[in-house]
């Protein structure tokens, strides 16, 4: 590809994600009364993404081997035992994290 | 003020981690297929999309055809449709900035702010969003920035640390659940992206999870709080 058509590509994509970032927010401007739908899905989305987000970062986990799930499980294990006992979030991630490098990187 | 801007901060940090990181790694990346640090950092800074911007080296180093990076992002970040959505109210009278709110609505920022922020008060809130957003916007474009100029130079075992940002939703997700917000949806949540991911696969679980879960919330009967 010439250096144009590569810019241009990066463009497209820019533009694309700011039109569908842009979308609800013009579709449902307050101009015009927001429908009861939206407004409930708006109260409830928040929950339901999140937990979609978080089978979202666990999708490359397998079970062909130790390696593929165990990691995961353990330091995700950290991060909510923490988080109930201590109620900090950065304090969960810091740990969890290390605990997670470690496994990958010296254990498994 | 000062304490806004020190708030903001302070929820930024685990997203600093999983930012730099990660956009580091994006213009080692780009640096690594003979793209230039400008078109790195440029990216970074205006599609702002972590994944998506993943998958554009693989369209740009494949020479794919502009309709097929236009359908590809629109599969990749359809999922910032919800965002939106769930933002409406938020965003409502933000002023100046509400275009720049919405335009780095990322999955990270989402999550720092989709929830209550109740120890900000009212009147500062929309300072709170725009520095919180601010900060992860400049996270990522330095991570990308640092990752093209220096490559492959530098020799640090980061093999895992992106583990920060499933630790990120992990904790917004047990805080919704522990605040006792609405546990239906949490749970709907969950276990329609588990079934998709089951029956679909890793690569295309996301768009059926995204439509089952609407159609589930639309008939989803809210019971009245009484308060």
């Amino acid at each position: 590809m010439t250096e144009l058509q590569i810019w241009t590509m990066a463009a497209v994509i820019a533009l694309v994600t700011a039109a569908l970032r842009f979308l609800p927010f013009v579709v449902f401007n307050g101009k015009r009364k927001t429908p009861a739908t939206v407004e409930k899905l708006g109260r409830l989305l928040p929950c339901a993404v999140m937990g979609m987000l978080v089978v979202y970062c666990l999708k490359g986990m397998h079970f062909s081997a130790l390696s593929g799930f165990l990691p995961t499980c353990i330091a995700g294990l950290v991060v909510a035992l923490l988080y109930l006992w201590k109620r900090s979030t950065l304090l969960s991630i810091i740990v969890g994290t290390l605990c997670y490098m470690v496994l990958v990187q010296q254990i498994f | 003020m000062k304490q806004t801007i020190k708030a903001a901060f302070t929820a930024t940090i685990p997203v600093m981690a999983g930012y730099l990181v990660l956009g580091f790694g994006f213009g080692i990346i780009m640096h690594a297929c003979g793209f230039s640090m400008a078109l790195a950092v440029c990216m970074s800074a205006f599609i702002y999309a972590g994944s998506m911007q993943y998958v554009a080296v693989g369209l740009l180093t494949g020479g794919a055809s502009l309709l097929t990076a236009a359908l590809t992002t629109l599969m990749v970040n359809a999922r910032h449709l919800f965002y939106g959505v769930s933002m409406l109210e938020k965003y409502k009278d933000t002023g100046r900035c509400r275009p720049y709110l919405i335009f780095t609505l990322t999955d990270e920022t989402y999550s720092l702010l989709c929830g209550d922020n109740a120890a900000i008060p009212d009147g500062e809130k929309h300072r709170y969003y725009f520095w919180v957003s601010l900060f992860d916007h400049l996270y990522w474009v330095a991570g990308s920035a640092m990752g093209a100029a220096i490559g492959s130079v530098v020799r640090f075992n980061s093999e895992g640390i992106d583990f920060a940002l499933t630790a990120l939703f992990l904790t917004v997700f047990l805080e919704q659940w522990l605040s006792a917000g609405h546990r239906a949806a949490s749970v709907i949540g969950v276990a329609v992206s588990a079934a998709c991911l089951l029956l679909f696969g890793p690569e295309h679980f996301l768009i059926p999870a995204m439509l089952i879960i609407t159609l589930m919330l639309c008939l989803y009967k809210e019971e009245r709080k009484h308060d």
